[in-house]
């Protein structure tokens, strides 16, 4: 699998690292625990397109909105999370 | 002596070079060229191997990849690989290779009698029935007969001393098979000046052109192969990569491929790797992989002699061996008459040609006729007969859908049987990247499904037939590459002529009809799946394909079922009286053929597999007489080992003389993090428990930050070094993670915050002098630092110089002694740490090591790695005081769950021995002295010889363990033999708890 960086162009996964669902966003930490347990534990398991995070960790160490198929591994979309984000 | 090599013939052998090898330590010629199996058949040798459960004899069966019978072990005693296939290993001088499950020899194999007594219970489904009945005492029984009885070759048990290596290639199009149509796909995509990648696992391209007699633009089918692999070495476009096998198709058109580099060279080149793995990133692939010959099912199938029609071609053909005198040419499709062709012309006697069909093609048997062999029709292979070897074969007649009928019957003596029981497809590579695949009754086998990455199948690979037609279809796959590229599509044609195509469709026939001899109708030869199994398997509801897989074992072990999947199913499918698709096939994984771990590993071995990285000191404490140990990333001293001391003795030396007088420690490895911006300290107040906006610039603080699931991450000083500037400190593991961690936060969760951060890990060098003569050292060799504690008091951070280098010094103490840190620019580490080495000489310092840094911090009750397991909460370790109750932190939201508050929770405590016997790490702990059935109330985390104390200590989680303060408990290690050791549960603050001592 390979992915389209922004930044760095396509690059191996293997200098990605997974960084979980990019559709659950932390709360706010003065957020209850009910809120915190859904954040970290609950996930959606879908099949078809998925948003997903993952971090340039052997490149420009930024992190990648991915759109990917979860059922074919198609790689739908690629975004900058934040242009301006650290390490750049 | 049924083999024999002919006069002519032999494409690929070379006769003015003969080569010498061993097959069972006994002495054998062949020529450059031959495989191991063509030279053992040339030889008269066809008693290959013993098969998997009954110990069958076995020969060769197949031409290549498939071959399911002769497997062997190559190479020495401690370096030799197993099962490998005898039709795919290129002989070269001082071959050394051995037969496999046999027992004293091949020949005379004692297992062959016993097993055949214990066949009843050998059948499908054994081991279910055996596991899940009441046999689950007789398991224990069976286990010891069949491991030793059943199985394979075994592997060498020393290190694989071969190089691997590992590289990548970008191409266009692959096109995987170099043959007919794989040949014309890159001819025609080459000539466009498209990048091209051919890989092929045989030794040359070409394929089956091999064994045809057809022309291809008026030339000879070879002289067409040399032509087109001259052209293709002159384009610099195409890259033509031979023994190299296409075993895997993976996400984003990225296919693996192991190329055996020198497996086939007697004398091999040290610069070059055995085995190199290529990654292949392909555009467009073309699979022109071919189609595998199947065998008929029938009773005594199995004999050594029956051998798939392919196989004999391939062994005429290429290697001009004859493997028998005399033959019988069996099965349902058209290839049938041109194996006949070709032993005929080979001057084979073929007694008679069997086809099931009704009315076979009166052109192709015309010829066979005219040659005096009889051609019968509506014909099946009844059973074969023979001891060690196939001697007689019966005929009998079938209905038109292939079905045996009573009455004509007709018996051969022979020494070959070549069958066919038609082709089915390699669909493998397809099947991998793509849909469910196809049934075809028009070819009775599977055609790739639609494809789920960039490829096109072509020829028999796609279920087309006939060399015309094949060849087109190399033509149109590459076009339609190509015009998937973006890339103009060539007008290219290739015209062959082919006295052998075939003309009429195949029969299905099934081993349906067997009745008596169902148990010697071999279905998967490898493991030894018979007819009857299958139909016991239907007879007992396992009639899913993937069922029957498991059931029977079926299509499994190292050739996959490339030669029994579709028989198997067929048969399936004929008991069910469904057809085919209904009953299913299994989906093909990777790999295609077995791939050397080797190849996968590649250069990242030994020291490679995980790089290390050493300090700017590490040659210094090597040359000091340090233990180096690799502890995460990095290199550490241990100890630094006196002559006649040990371990023990070092670090017990090492900790007093820090007590008593003072010592350094490279703390290089430290991870360090800068964090810089107007919210950096907003940041810190965020991912550490406690509070970082409150400190000011110029100190240091120790902090704890958790997961956000509440439990504890990491732990580490951080350092004000401006309003906002901050130098983090993360354990040596978490360095990495801990920067991930604030990368994810500042770019997805707060993108608000204004906070750069950036590794400084490997930008500094560190070391720590400890003990209380350490002010006093320092005095001597640093300058620009008032170093009085009212200077430099606990926990501050100041700039300073050694000779000429600039310098952080912060005091800060892990041992419990006055210490402090130096940290200085990587490059300059040595030349710091050599300074206050020899400063300290006055004074008694010693370097110290890991050891004796464990044993300061246990005996101050400091946590680590062990202590931070991920199950322990602050309140666990004792730190639940150092949470903020003003701002919000990551964690804290999820921190006091009931669970992680429960009174019983097991929490930091100090054991001290009552024995003179140490602890060790893992152990458990348990109330009384009986290791039976008592619950484990914690284990030992942290354990070490106190000097300080004069005692064996150790850190341990352990159940409400505060309350048991002043509690005698035991520690007990059974699984390590370890003697249960009476301790007392003690403060872990052991050492000086008031702290005195730091500001000795």
């Amino acid at each position: 699998m390979r992915i389209p960086c922004p930044v760095c162009g396509l690059r191996s996964v293997s200098e990605f690292t997974y960084e979980g669902d990019a559709t659950v966003l932390r709360p706010p930490l003065e957020a209850d625990g009910d809120t915190w347990f859904a954040t970290v534990y609950e996930r959606r398991n879908p099949r078809g397109p998925h948003a997903e995070l993952w971090h340039h960790t052997q490149g420009c160490r930024c992190f990648v909105e991915v759109e990917r198929d979860t059922a074919t591994h198609a790689i739908l979309s690629a975004r900058l999370v934040t242009p301006t984000g650290a390490g750049i | 002596m049924s083999g024999y090599r002919l006069p002519e013939r032999g494409a690929l052998i070379d006769r003015s070079r003969p080569v010498h090898f061993r097959f069972d330590g006994r002495p054998m010629t062949g020529f450059a060229g031959d495989t191991l199996a063509s030279a053992l058949i040339a030889s008269g040798t066809r008693l290959l191997g013993r098969s998997f459960k009954y110990h069958r004899p076995r020969g060769l069966l197949g031409a290549g990849v498939e071959e399911p019978n002769a497997l062997v072990t190559l190479g020495a005693a401690t370096t030799r690989e197993p099962n490998i296939q005898a039709s795919i290993i290129e002989i070269f001088e001082g071959l050394r290779s051995e037969s496999q499950n046999r027992w004293p020899s091949l020949r005379h194999d004692i297992m062959t009698w016993p097993l055949s007594i214990v066949n009843q219970g050998l059948k499908a489904g054994f081991y279910y029935k055996t596991f899940m009945g009441p046999g689950r005492r007789a398991w224990d029984f069976y286990e010891q007969v069949i491991r030793r009885a059943a199985g394979l070759g075994a592997a060498g048990k020393e290190m694989d001393q071969s190089r691997y290596e590992k590289t990548n290639a970008f191409a266009d199009v692959l096109v995987v098979g170099g043959g007919p149509a794989g040949l014309a796909a890159t001819l025609t995509a080459g000539r466009t000046g498209a990048r091209v990648l051919v890989v092929d696992e045989g030794p040359v391209l070409g394929g089956s052109l091999f064994e045809s007699r057809a022309t291809i633009d008026g030339l000879p089918a070879i002289d067409w192969v040399r032509a087109a692999v001259t052209e293709l070495q002159a384009m610099t476009n195409v890259r033509v990569l031979i023994r190299a096998t296409a075993y895997g198709y993976y996400d984003g058109n990225v296919v693996g491929a192991v190329e055996r580099v020198q497996d086939h060279l007697a004398e091999r080149d040290p610069d070059l790797p055995r085995h190199r793995h290529w990654t292949i990133h392909a555009g467009q692939v073309v699979l022109t992989t071919g189609a595998t010959q199947r065998p008929l099912v029938f009773p005594g199938n199995d004999l050594p002699g029956v051998m798939l029609g392919s196989a004999v071609e391939r062994l005429i053909a290429r290697y001009a061996v004859a493997p028998g005198r005399e033959a019988v040419v069996a099965g349902a499709d058209d290839s049938i008459y041109r194996t006949t062709l070709a032993l005929v012309e080979a001057g084979v006697a073929v007694r008679a040609v069997a086809d099931a069909r009704p009315s076979p093609p009166t052109d192709l048997a015309a010829p066979i006729e005219a040659a005096g062999v009889p051609v019968h029709a509506a014909t099946l292979l009844g059973q074969a007969k023979g001891s060690k070897d196939v001697g007689r074969v019966r005929l009998s007649r079938c209905d038109a859908s292939g079905r045996p009928t009573e009455g004509w019957s007709e018996t051969h003596s022979l020494d070959l049987v070549a069958v066919s029981g038609g082709w089915t497809p390699t669909i493998h590579l397809a099947s991998q990247a793509g849909g469910p695949p196809l049934w075809s009754p028009e070819i009775d086998a599977f055609v790739p499904g639609p494809p789920r990455e960039a490829w096109t199948a072509a020829g028999a690979a796609a279920g087309t037939f006939g060399l015309d037609a094949i060849l087109a279809d190399g033509v149109r796959a590459a076009c339609s590459a190509l015009a998937a590229l973006g890339r103009p599509t060539p007008q290219s044609t290739f015209a062959a002529s082919d006295p052998d195509a075939p003309q009429m469709a195949p029969l299905a026939i099934r081993a349906t009809g067997l009745g008596k001899g169902a148990d010697k109708a071999f279905i998967d030869f490898q493991n030894d799946v018979t007819a009857s199994d299958v139909k016991l398997a239907h007879q007992e509801g396992y009639r899913s394909v993937e069922h029957l897989k498991r059931y029977t074992t079926l299509g499994m072990a190292t050739d996959q079922g490339k030669t029994s999947n579709v028989n198997a199913l067929g048969l399936m499918a004929d008991l069910e009286g469904r057809p085919i698709p209904d009953v299913g096939t299994t989906r093909f994984r990777a790999p295609y053929t077995p791939v050397s771990l080797g190849a996968l590993a590649g250069r990242e071995i030994g020291g490679h597999f995980r790089p290390v990285r050493r300090t700017a000191m590490h040659d210094w404490h090597v040359a000091h007489g340090a233990d180096m140990l690799t502890t995460g990333a990095w290199m550490r001293p241990r100890v630094y080992r006196r002559p006649g001391e040990s371990v023990t003795d070092a670090y017990i030396r090492e900790a007093r003389t820090v007590r008593e007088a003072v010592g350094i420690v490279d703390v290089s490895t430290l991870g360090k993090i800068t964090v810089q911006g107007p919210d950096a300290a907003k940041l810190l107040d965020r991912v550490y428990a406690n509070t970082f906006s409150s400190l000011t610039v110029g100190r240091a603080r120790y902090g704890v930050m958790l997961r956000e699931d509440g439990f504890v991450y990491d732990d580490g000083t951080t350092w004000r070094l401006g309003e906002n500037d901050f130098l983090m400190t993360t354990t040596t593991a978490n360095a990495a993670g801990v920067l991930a961690r604030l990368e994810r936060h500042l770019a997805v969760d707060w993108p608000d915050l204004k906070v750069a951060v950036a590794s400084a890990t490997d930008q500094w060098a560190g070391l720590a002098i400890a003990g209380p003569k350490s002010r006093e050292v320092l005095r001597t060799v640093v300058a620009d630092v008032d170093l009085s504690d009212a200077g430099t008091p606990f926990m501050a951070v100041r700039k300073g110089r050694v000779g000429k280098v600039a310098v952080l010094v912060t005091r800060i103490s892990f041992s419990g002694e006055r210490a402090y840190e130096i940290h200085c620019g990587a490059r300059d580490g040595l030349a710091v740490w050599e300074a206050v080495h020899a400063a300290g000489q006055p004074f008694g310092l010693v370097p110290y090591g890991t050891e004796a840094l464990g044993t300061l911090r246990i005996e101050k009750g400091h946590v680590s790695g062990p202590e931070l397991d991920g199950r322990t909460t602050l309140s666990d370790l004792g730190l639940g005081k150092m949470a903020s109750t003003k701002t919000p932190f990551v964690g804290r939201a999820l921190m006091d769950r009931p669970a992680m508050i429960s009174p019983d929770r097991k929490v930091l405590v100090g054991l001290r021995s009552l024995a003179d016997a140490p602890l060790r790490t893992g152990a458990h702990i348990i109330a009384e002295r009986m290791p039976q059935d008592m619950p484990s109330l914690g284990h030992v985390t942290s354990p070490t010889f106190s000097p300080a104390l004069g005692a064996y200590i150790a850190l341990a989680l352990v159940s409400a363990g505060r309350e048991r303060t002043g509690e005698r408990l035991t520690v007990v290690d059974p699984i390590r033999n370890g003697t249960p050791t009476e301790v007392e549960v003690v403060s872990p603050h052991f050492f000086d708890p008031e702290g005195a001592r730091l500001h000795g």
